[in-house]
């Protein structure tokens, strides 16, 4: 068993990342995603990960680089955040749709402009529909435990598509936690060795990426989209082997206090923590309020949703993010959307908080809970409302 | 009035060129030992020589310890994402020929992930001054090598030296077609203010590239771990030699540095002055 140590947690990635015998690592600094590369960086000069590393001139090149690793059938890994996610754009189509699995963390980090450095999740909502497997982590453990997850949801051949595993910027990339470190054999026993069944090969000949008139076009998409969705049973099932080797079992929504409770915080990402204090605050006030976390975003887990939340009669979402002008944050459009054709749904109340690393204090959640509350008893004209923002 | 708003007001009233600074935005975010305060203040200063009205000056910068000097500056600037300041000044340009246009930048944004746009800028030939900030690292995110980083040098992403070959500013901008290209380290300053000043009169793509310490990462990874170390090292190991080849006078690590002009002449620029879209 792993010996648990006070680490940064970006830190920890990076040393995920050289556990599960990282081939080769494409990136380019940015804040607050460094220190994941600089640290990889330094444990390739250091001879303690023997993989290529390849400082490129931007995240295009980084994701590009990337692509061409893993299509030699090279295990692969990069790191980015907020813009550099947004310029690797057009490339995180070719990844999934060539079904080429690079595992990429992200530091999730606000969208220009104004410029803004600090933490939300605008970034991992611009990629929502890229085809990737999108597993978001609340803290140190699991963005550890998952990276290494990625590697055998992502390589193996019943899926064989790219993963991101989100941590939001600075919230948990520049925080100091204690978190276990696997071993490096226990890690190994856990992903199978990489074998990627068409590899570039000089012997054996391969076009990747060619021209698809409208005739082959519909058809490969429809198939990437069988297969992300045929995915879920794998991601399940890769949870279920971690959770026997490593005795931390994950899967695609975290439950806390939410069992039989009428009014249900949903969350993503870090803030769970901070959200998990307010519920308890709330219970011992003999409030009736749970909380669910969600951790898969794509694919998005329909089945095991509904059933979290069918017993509850208000959820209260709040988002990181601003689908601006539309029905209100990407999660909680989601939530709306996955619920519509139940016989009993819960009301929906989406809030819009912690934008650009403001901060969703317990008394925040609290406020929202609130609010969200009276609008389910009054009605509001309002798709969302953006909570904690001077007029 | 706070502390920060009364230190703002005195900065305002005691800098020499307090009037241009939005000293609102102060403290500004550069490290004690880093040159781009002393950039800044000889930019100011050319532009007070050229007698250019300041409401048709726009100052452009990408991202990066550099860039931040559009927020700090008193004038119309736009601070744009990461290595798009020369086509957002090309558009300012074109769409506005009377505007003197500025990019204000550094070597991680304008060489590496924007280098596609400052060779293509001086192959057209725009009407733009570029002053290109180069600390040979990545300031801003912590001292990672990059495209200016010299052979062997220390970073936080080469802890045993780099083994790429730098880019040579002033060689990548004569070759893209520069019609002024000229280098100074920030321990010219007064070279710098004339020869920025020549470039800002110049009609066309104007480029001077300044070598200027970054203590914290840069210097202090490679043995020279305050400013004045870095400044000392530019005084004992400079020399200018105008109209030098550009393409022959690379930094090396350690080595000496080549400064001056070196190239000062005339091609055809756009806007195209003969459609009535001469700046001058």
């Amino acid at each position: 068993m792993g010996e648990r140590i006070g680490i940064e947690v970006s830190q920890a990635i990076a040393e995920a990342a050289m556990l599960s015998n990282v081939d080769v690592i494409a990136a380019y600094p940015i804040t607050p995603q460094t220190h994941i590369v600089e640290h990889l960086a330094e444990l390739v000069a250091s001879g303690e990960l023997d993989a290529e590393y390849i400082p490129v001139e931007s995240e295009h090149s980084a994701m590009s680089a990337c692509l061409g690793a893993v299509a030699t059938g090279a295990r692969t890994f990069t790191a980015t955040a907020g813009q550099g996610l947004e310029l690797m754009h057009e490339v995180l189509y070719v990844a999934s749709s060539m079904r080429l699995p690079v595992i990429m963390s992200v530091a999730n980090r606000a969208l220009s402009g104004p410029l803004n450095v600090w933490g939300d999740q605008s970034d991992l909502m611009s990629v929502r529909d890229t085809g990737w497997i999108q597993i978001v982590a609340a803290n140190g453990q699991e963005a550890v435990d998952n990276v290494i997850c990625a590697f055998a949801i992502g390589e193996d051949r019943r899926v064989l598509l790219p993963v991101m595993v989100h941590v939001d910027g600075f919230y948990l990339t520049h925080v100091i936690e204690p978190v276990i470190m696997p071993d490096r054999e226990e890690v190994d026993r856990f992903i199978p060795p990489y074998d990627y069944p068409l590899p570039l090969d000089t012997e054996k000949p391969v076009t990747m990426g060619a021209f698809a008139p409208p005739v082959l076009y519909p058809e490969a998409k429809k198939a990437q989209d069988v297969n992300l969705r045929g995915s879920m049973p794998v991601i399940l099932e890769h949870w279920d082997r971690f959770g026997k080797a490593f005795g931390r079992q994950y899967g695609p929504l975290e439950h806390y206090r939410s069992e039989g409770a009428k009014t249900l915080l949903l969350t993503m990402g870090s803030i769970g923590d901070t959200a998990s204090a307010a519920v308890d605050k709330m219970r011992d006030e003999g409030k009736d309020v749970g909380l669910v976390q969600l951790r898969l975003w794509r694919p998005f887990p329909f089945a095991e949703f509904r059933n979290a939340v069918r017993d509850a009669d208000l959820l209260v979402v709040v988002d990181r993010a601003i689908s601006f002008g539309g029905p209100g944050g990407p999660f909680c459009s989601e939530v709306r959307a996955a619920l519509y054709d139940e016989e009993k749904r819960p009301k929906v109340t989406g809030f819009i908080a912690g934008l650009g690393g403001r901060d969703i204090t317990v008394a925040g959640f609290e406020d929202m809970v609130a609010r969200g509350i009276e609008i389910a008893e009054t009605g509001t004209d309002q798709e969302y409302e953006i909570y904690g923002v001077r007029e | 009035m706070s502390e920060l708003a009364v230190n703002s007001e005195k900065t305002r009233e005691n800098h020499p060129l307090g009037e241009y600074l939005r000293t609102d935005r102060f403290p500004h975010i550069w490290c004690s030992g880093c040159g781009l305060g002393i950039v800044l203040s000889a930019f100011i200063r050319s532009l007070l020589n050229c007698g250019l009205a300041l409401d048709k000056v726009a100052v452009v910068s990408g991202i990066g310890c550099t860039g931040r000097a559009a927020g700090y500056l008193k004038l119309d600037s736009f601070h744009t994402t990461h290595g798009r300041a020369i086509p957002f000044a090309t558009g300012l340009k074109l769409a506005n020929p009377e505007l003197e246009v500025i990019v204000f930048s550094g070597d991680g944004d304008l060489a590496a992930i924007g280098g596609n746009h400052l060779i293509h800028a001086g192959r057209r030939n725009i009407d733009m001054t570029v002053l290109c900030v180069n600390n040979f690292t990545y300031g801003m995110t912590g001292g990672q090598f990059g495209p200016t980083t010299p052979s062997a040098a220390r970073s936080t992403t080469s802890r045993a030296g780099n083994v790429e070959n730098p880019f040579n500013m002033v060689g990548l901008a004569a070759a893209s077609g520069a019609i002024y290209v000229a280098r100074w380290t920030t321990a010219q300053v007064r070279q710098l203010e004339r020869s920025t000043t020549e470039a800002l009169q110049r009609k066309g793509f104007s480029f001077v590239e300044i070598i200027s310490p970054c203590p914290t990462y840069y210097g202090r990874m490679n043995r020279q771990p305050t400013g004045l170390d870095q400044m000392r090292y530019y005084r004992a190991n400079t020399v200018v030699k105008h109209f030098a080849s550009p393409h022959e006078v690379g930094v090396a690590l350690g080595g000496q540095i080549v400064t001056g002009k070196f190239i000062d002449t005339e091609r055809p620029y756009l806007p195209h002055p003969q459609e009535g879209h001469d700046g001058a």
